[in-house]
C-alpha cells in the first residue's frame, strides 16, 4: 500500500491526479435530491464512449468508396467476427444518443438549469447538440443505401436555397454536382475525425463549466448558499461514491433498454435503420418518400411547413436553422428568476408540456408523407415551437410563482 | 392565410401519388428456425432465381452451416460446377447484357427481405399473372410492369387477373386487380405453391440477416445477465445511500 502511495505521490508532484479526482469526483458536491431526470448526462457520456469504441472497430472494415461501401457494411454484418454486434451497437447508439440528449435537454427546461449562472453550460450543450446533428447526418451517408444517398441529397440541396452563394456552396460541400464518391469520402473524414474531436472538446468544456458553478437540482436552488462549518454545502453529497453508485443503476437499466432494441429490433420498425437503406444507393432512382431518421424529423417538419417564396425554399431552410439557433438564447428568453417547474406557475407547466407534445407531433409529421391537413398541422406546430420561446419572455409579467424553499426538499 | 393557400397548393401533387393502386399484402408466416423450409427455399432460390439474381453477400458454406447442410451437401445440390464452397452466391450474367435483356439489371437479393419486408416478397411471388402486353407475357399485381417473367410458372401454372372497374375519389375510372383465376394447372396445387413461396421467402429472410436467430438467442442471455447485475447495482446503491436519507 505504501508503494502505491509513494507512486501516487510521485505522480501528484508532476500531474494533478489526486487534485482532479477530488475536484471532479470525491469532493465535487452535488445536490442530494437528484431524481430520475439526472441520469441522462452520465448516460450521454456512456453513449459517446460506445459510439467512439464501436466506431473505431467499424472503421477497420468499412470502405468509404461509392463502389464498395454498401458491400463493406454487409461484410461487417456477415464475415467480420462480432461485426453485426458492433454495427448494431453503433446504429442503436446513434438513436440512443439523441434520445438521451433530448431527455437531458428536457431536464434543463424542467428545472431551469440553463439560467444564471449556468448559461455557458447550456450554450456548450447546444453546441454539442448541433455538432451531434452534423455527426449523425454525415454518418448516415456512410452505409451508402438509398436513404443515405437521397437523404444527403435533399439536405445538401437545402444549401442551394441560400441566396447568392447557395449553388456554389452546395457544390463545394459535395465536391461534385450530385452526392457522389467524393462526397462519401469527405463525409467519412468529417464523421470519423473532425466532428468527434470537436464533440470531445465541447463535452470537456460542458463538464468543466458544470463543475465550476455546481449542479442545479429539481428545486432549482443554489446549494452553495448554505454551507456547513467545514465549508461543504449542507445539501451536497460527494459525487463519488454516492452518484457513481447511483449512476451504475441507471447504466444497467439503460443497457437493458439498449439491448432490447439491439438484439430484438435493431431496425426499430424502420425508425432506427430505414428499410430503403438496404437498397444500394442509386443516383438514377429517387425513392417515393424520402424521410430522415426519427431524431431529425421535428426539424424536417418545420422545414417542410414553411412555404417557399418565389420558388425558393430558403424560408424553410432559415426556419429550420432558426429552430436550432433559438435554443442558444433560451437563458435570456426565459426571464423568470424562479428556476424549477415545481415553483413556477401553471402557465409555464402547460406551455412546456405543450412544447413536448408539439415536438413529438412535429416528429411524426416529419416522418410521414405530407397531406394538406398534415402540412397545416406542421405549420401550427412550427408557430407553437417558436411561439413557446417568445411566450417565455412575457410569462413573468403575469406568472404566479410559489415561494421557493431555502433548502432542498427530498 | 395566403401563405396557407400557397402551402396547400404545394402539397397537392403528393395526393396523386398516394392514390396509386396496390393489393393487400398477405402474411408470410415464415419461421427462421424451420431448417427443412430453409433448405427447400435454398433449392428454389438456386433453381429459379439464381439464373439472373445473385446473393453476392451470402457465402455458400455459411448458408449450409446455418440451414443444417454439410459442405458436401451444399456442393452437390446447391452449387454450380466451378464455384468454391467459400464463395459468395454470385452469378455469371454480365450487367450490360442484363440491362439489354430486362431493361434494368436484376437486383442482388442478399438483403431484399430487409428493404421490402417478407410479406411483400411472399405476396409478390404469388401475384404473377398472364399479360400478353408485357415482353415476357407476365405481369405482377404487387410490382406492376415488373421486368422479369414468372420463373416458377411450371410449378404454379398460369393465372389470369380478375379485375373490377371502380370510380375513384377523383371521379376517374380505374381498373384494379381483385383476384386471380387459374387457367392452366402447374406441378403444384395452390397449397403446395403457397408453401413453396413461403419457403423461398423464408430463405430470403435468412440471407437478409444470417445472424438473426443467433442474435435473438444471445439477447436473452445478455438481458438475464443485466437483470442479475441490476439487483447487485441496486443493493450497492441502497447500501451507500443509507446514510443520506
Amino acid at each position: 500500500m505504501s508503494m502505491m502511495n509513494q507512486l501516487l505521490g510521485w505522480v501528484d508532484a508532476r500531474f494533478p491526479l489526486s487534485k482532479m479526482w477530488k475536484e471532479h469526483l470525491s469532493e465535487y458536491y452535488a445536490p442530494k435530491n437528484f431524481n430520475f431526470w439526472y441520469f441522462f448526462g452520465s448516460l450521454a457520456l456512456l453513449v459517446l464512449v460506445i459510439q467512439i469504441v464501436t466506431g473505431i472497430f467499424l472503421t477497420m472494415s468499412y470502405k468509404p468508396d461509392g463502389e464498395l461501401a454498401f458491400g463493406s457494411v454487409e461484410f461487417i454484418m456477415r464475415d467480420v467476427e462480432w461485426g453485426w454486434l458492433i454495427r448494431y451497437m453503433h446504429t442503436t447508439g446513434a438513436s440512443a444518443f439523441f434520445a438521451v440528449v433530448y431527455l437531458h435537454m428536457f431536464r434543463a427546461m424542467l428545472y431551469g438549469s440553463y439560467k444564471a449562472p449556468r448559461e455557458l453550460i447550456w450554450i456548450f450543450g447546444c453546441l454539442i447538440f448541433l455538432v451531434l446533428m452534423a455527426e449523425a447526418f454525415f454518418g448516415y451517408l456512410l452505409p451508402w443505401g438509398q436513404m443515405s444517398y437521397w437523404g444527403a441529397q435533399v439536405i445538401i440541396n437545402l444549401f442551394q436555397a441560400i441566396p447568392f452563394i447557395g449553388p456554389e456552396l452546395a457544390v463545394w460541400i459535395r465536391g461534385d454536382f450530385v452526392i457522389s464518391d467524393a462526397s462519401l469520402n469527405r463525409f467519412f473524414a468529417l464523421h470519423v475525425i473532425a466532428l468527434p474531436i470537436v464533440l470531445l472538446g465541447l463535452v470537456v468544456a460542458h463538464i468543466i463549466a458544470l463543475h465550476e458553478v455546481g449542479s442545479n437540482n429539481p428545486d432549482g436552488i443554489e446549494i452553495k448558499k448554505h454551507k456547513g462549518p467545514d465549508g461543504k454545502p449542507l445539501d451536497g453529497i460527494p459525487f463519488h461514491p454516492y452518484y457513481t453508485v447511483k449512476d451504475i443503476v441507471g447504466v444497467v437499466v439503460f443497457l437493458m433498454v439498449f439491448s432490447l432494441v439491439m438484439f430484438f429490433a435493431p431496425e426499430m420498425g424502420g425508425f432506427f435503420i430505414e428499410h430503403p437503406n438496404f437498397i444500394p444507393a442509386d443516383p438514377m432512382k429517387t425513392p417515393e418518400h424520402i424521410a430522415p431518421v426519427w431524431y431529425f424529423t421535428p426539424y424536417y417538419a418545420i422545414l417542410a411547413a414553411v412555404p417557399a417564396i418565389g420558388g425558393s425554399a430558403f424560408p424553410g431552410v432559415a426556419a429550420m436553422g432558426a429552430a436550432v439557433v433559438i435554443l442558444f438564447f433560451l437563458p435570456w428568453l426565459d426571464r423568470q428568476p424562479v428556476k424549477s417547474i415545481r415553483y413556477r406557475g401553471l402557465c409555464y407547466k402547460v406551455l412546456l408540456f405543450g412544447f413536448v407534445a408539439n415536438f413529438i407531433m412535429l416528429g411524426y409529421l416529419g416522418a410521414v408523407p405530407p397531406t394538406p391537413v398534415k402540412t397545416l398541422l406542421a405549420q401550427i406546430g412550427t408557430v407553437y415551437y417558436f411561439g413557446f420561446f417568445f411566450a417565455l419572455w412575457f410569462l413573468p409579467m403575469f406568472e404566479k410563482t410559489k415561494p421557493v424553499p431555502e433548502r432542498v426538499t427530498s | 392565410m395566403r401563405k396557407l393557400i400557397i402551402a396547400l397548393l404545394f402539397t397537392l401533387p403528393s395526393l396523386g401519388m398516394a392514390a396509386s393502386s396496390y393489393i393487400p399484402l398477405e402474411k408470410a408466416n415464415i419461421d427462421l428456425r424451420d431448417q427443412a423450409s430453409l433448405q427447400r427455399g435454398a433449392k428454389l432460390f438456386v433453381n429459379y432465381c439464381m439464373g439472373c439474381h445473385s446473393a453476392q453477400y451470402q457465402r455458400y458454406n455459411r448458408m449450409g452451416r446455418d440451414i443444417g447442410l454439410t459442405d458436401e451437401q451444399v456442393r452437390d445440390n446447391l452449387m454450380f460446377a466451378g464455384d468454391q464452397v467459400g464463395d459468395t452466391m454470385t452469378i455469371a450474367m454480365p450487367a450490360g447484357d442484363a440491362t439489354s435483356w430486362f431493361g434494368t439489371p436484376p437486383p442482388d437479393l442478399s438483403v431484399i427481405s430487409r428493404s421490402h419486408g417478407v410479406d411483400w416478397i411472399y405476396t409478390y411471388l404469388k401475384s404473377f399473372y398472364v399479360d400478353e402486353s408485357r415482353p415476357f407475357g407476365f405481369n405482377n399485381a404487387v410490382f406492376p410492369d415488373v421486368g422479369m417473367p414468372h420463373t416458377m410458372w411450371e410449378l404454379e401454372g398460369l393465372k389470369k387477373a380478375v379485375t373490377e372497374t371502380v370510380i375513384d375519389a377523383d371521379g376517374d375510372e380505374t381498373t384494379r386487380i381483385i383476384g386471380f383465376e387459374q387457367v392452366k394447372p402447374g406441378k403444384l396445387n395452390a397449397n403446395e405453391f403457397d408453401q413453396a413461396a413461403r419457403d423461398l421467402t423464408n430463405f430470403l429472410a435468412y440471407t437478409g440477416e444470417p445472424i438473426r436467430v443467433e442474435r435473438e438467442r444471445l439477447g436473452i442471455w445478455v438481458l438475464l445477465f443485466l437483470g442479475v447485475m441490476f439487483i447487485f447495482a441496486y443493493l450497492l446503491k441502497k447500501e451507500y445511500w443509507r446514510d443520506i436519507h
